[in-house]
């Protein structure tokens, strides 16, 4: 129910060394309930265009319509309270650090006139909803970046929005963090039907969420369209070398302690893996190293990856003597992959 | 030389400058903050790339901070002596000090809080502009709450540098201990009771530093682990 649509749309900053011309007719069709990538190098204009998508910077040229209607046919109240449909998640978090998590929480329900108490029973649920109901008396010092990036989280959806940006929100962040706080915007954009608009440079995040994704150059969209398409058919030079940055990111990350995988992992247990079109959206292999902080060695991949889907079989061979076997194996089974044996291997 | 000091009536002296100064001090800062908190508010936002930009407004405020500020505090006193008598009805004393003072605090004042305003972090009022926050909220709720703890050691500093105005308001007949201090140890060469009085202005300055120091860092919540939580 929520389309962004973004036509013509141009940014030329003044400044004293003269003008910088952030975007470049950038025309954009963000439909309802997608989660919209955005890429490009760091001064590609992507926190400018993301910032036009709510108003926070006004176009010089061209518009953006949420829903239909032009924010620019808004008064500055209006645009106001339509923000408040639009959530907006960063980097750095911009949590406030002298109040609580509740109170941060409860802080745009506050704007938006909610009673103390309703906005106290919300910022409970939204609390829950992000784990952290236990941190609920707790400052933003106190907080990992992965915990404050779940705040800021919380305090976005607390205004019950049906679109999400965010810019650059896993930067800051580490893999193991970065892939659960996806998984976190994935769940919230397939339970509440968000919107969501995901600005990175990194092509593995788009790899791992995002269903389309426009790449951003020098402040001119060179290609947009499916994730699949793209990833399967780069058209562009920069979205070729987006790819080429990002090749085999999700099956040859490193081990934890950045040693090689393959030579420290001793013979145990190998496994068939078998990814369909259920499998998950995500670097599964990779995930799956990063959450139990354990290598497995790849003997065997042959998979095709498709928008971030993986489709073919893997043949894995575990540690000997692991002592998480049967939870990595559940992990993967809960991803939606067929595990089974490997008796050719043995 | 500290016969003159035991004397009961030098005693009853001292403590009512101390009265005097406190009084001085503190009423002219709070005077002072009721008219330069809003102005500095004020300084923070029209500034370009502020919350509200308004280049006139800014400059205008801007010229009369920094005309005030750069005259020396005796001059102002001296200049304002008119105005004083007008408001006050008199001259001299402590409450027509008052009146120099709060003028002399408030642009002071302004470029103090300014400055802790400036301070907040960019990204934490974008996030606020970016929930369909107003300029009043966030203000009020964003500017003034995360700057607090810059704001209260910023407020210990303007009590001490208005204490020691009040003192240098005592050389002309301005009341409390600066007055006595110039009374007795420059006219009269009784260097006990000089003594005793900037001893006494040391330790009040020492006291409001102390205080204001514990508050704010009572206040913060932006140090891991104690006094933070609950
Ligand atoms: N307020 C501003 N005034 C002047 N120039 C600006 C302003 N904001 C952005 N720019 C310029 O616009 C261009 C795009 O900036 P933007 O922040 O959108 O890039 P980005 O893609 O988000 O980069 P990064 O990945 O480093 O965050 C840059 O050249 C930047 O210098
Ligand atoms: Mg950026």
């Amino acid at each position: 129910m929520s389309d962004i649509i973004v036509e013509n749309l141009s940014k030329t900053f003044l400044s004293k060394d003269g003008t910088v011309e952030a975007l470049k007719n950038v025309n954009l069709e963000i439909h309802s309930g997608d989660i919209y990538g955005i890429i490009g190098m760091s001064g590609a204009g992507k926190s400018t265009l993301v910032r036009c998508l709510n108003y926070l910077e006004v176009p010089t040229e061209g518009r953006v319509l949420i829903d239909g209607k032009p924010l620019s046919s808004f008064s500055e109240k209006e645009l106001r309270a339509e923000r408040q449909s639009i959530g907006m998640i960063f980097q750095h978090f911009n949590l406030l650090m002298q109040k609580s998590v509740e109170a941060n929480v409860c802080f745009p329900m506050q704007i938006k006139g909610k009673s103390r108490a309703d906005a106290r029973k919300r910022a409970a649920e939204l609390l829950e909803l992000v784990g952290l109901s236990e941190k609920r008396k707790s400052y933003p010092a106190q907080l990992s970046g992965g915990q404050k990036q779940r705040v800021a989280i919380a305090r976005a959806l607390a205004m019950d929005p049906k679109i999400l940006l965010c810019d650059e929100a896993t930067s800051a962040l580490d893999p193991q963090t970065t892939v659960q706080i996806l998984e976190l915007l994935k769940e919230i954009n397939q339970k509440y039907g968000i919107t969501i608009v995901i600005i990175t440079h990194q092509m593995s995040v788009v790899r791992a969420i995002c269903s389309h994704v426009a790449i951003l150059k020098d402040g001119e969209v060179a290609e947009t369209g499916l994730v699949s398409d793209i990833f399967a058919h780069p058209k562009t030079q920069v979205a070729k070398e987006l790819l080429r940055n990002d090749v085999g990111n999700d099956v040859q990350m490193k081990a934890p302690d950045g040693a090689k995988t393959k030579d420290k992992i001793q013979h145990g247990e190998i496994i068939r893996i078998v990814f369909s079109e259920n499998s998950a959206f995500e670097p599964v292999i990779a995930n799956m190293m990063l959450t139990f902080q354990e290598p497995v060695n790849i003997l065997k991949a042959d998979t095709k990856n498709v928008g971030g889907v993986a489709k073919g079989e893997m043949i894995l061979q575990f540690r000997k003597h692991s002592q998480k076997k049967e939870e990595m194996k559940q992990y993967l089974l809960d991803r939606g992959l067929a595990v089974g044996e490997a008796p050719e291997y043995v | 030389m500290f016969e003159e000091l035991m004397k009961p009536q030098t005693i009853d002296m001292i403590l009512k400058g101390i009265r005097e100064t406190l009084y001085m001090t503190l009423f002219s800062t709070l005077l002072g903050y009721v008219f330069g908190l809003p102005m500095g508010v004020l300084l923070t936002i029209s500034d370009e790339g502020g919350l509200w930009p308004h280049k006139l407004l800014y400059k205008v405020l801007d010229v009369i901070v920094n005309i005030v500020r750069s005259i020396p505090f005796l001059i102002l006193l001296i200049v304002l002596i008119p105005f004083t008598r007008f408001v006050t009805g008199k001259g001299y004393g402590p409450t027509a000090t008052v009146v120099s003072l709060t003028v002399a605090a408030i642009p002071f004042i302004a470029r103090v809080v300014e400055s802790s305003l400036k301070e907040v972090d960019a990204g934490v009022i974008e996030a606020a502009k970016s929930m369909g926050a107003g300029t009043f909220r966030i203000v009020w709720k964003v500017l003034l709450v995360e700057a607090r703890t810059s704001l209260i050691v910023n407020a210990t500093i303007v009590v001490g540098t208005i204490l020691g105005y009040s003192a240098m308001a005592g050389t002309v007949g301005g009341g409390g201990l600066g007055d006595i201090a110039v009374r007795y140890g420059y006219y009269r060469y009784e260097v006990g009771i000089m003594i005793v009085t900037v001893v006494l202005l040391v330790l009040l300055v020492q006291i409001f530093q102390t205080i204001g120091m514990l508050i704010a860092r009572r206040l913060d919540r932006r140090r891991t682990g104690t006094g933070a939580a609950e």
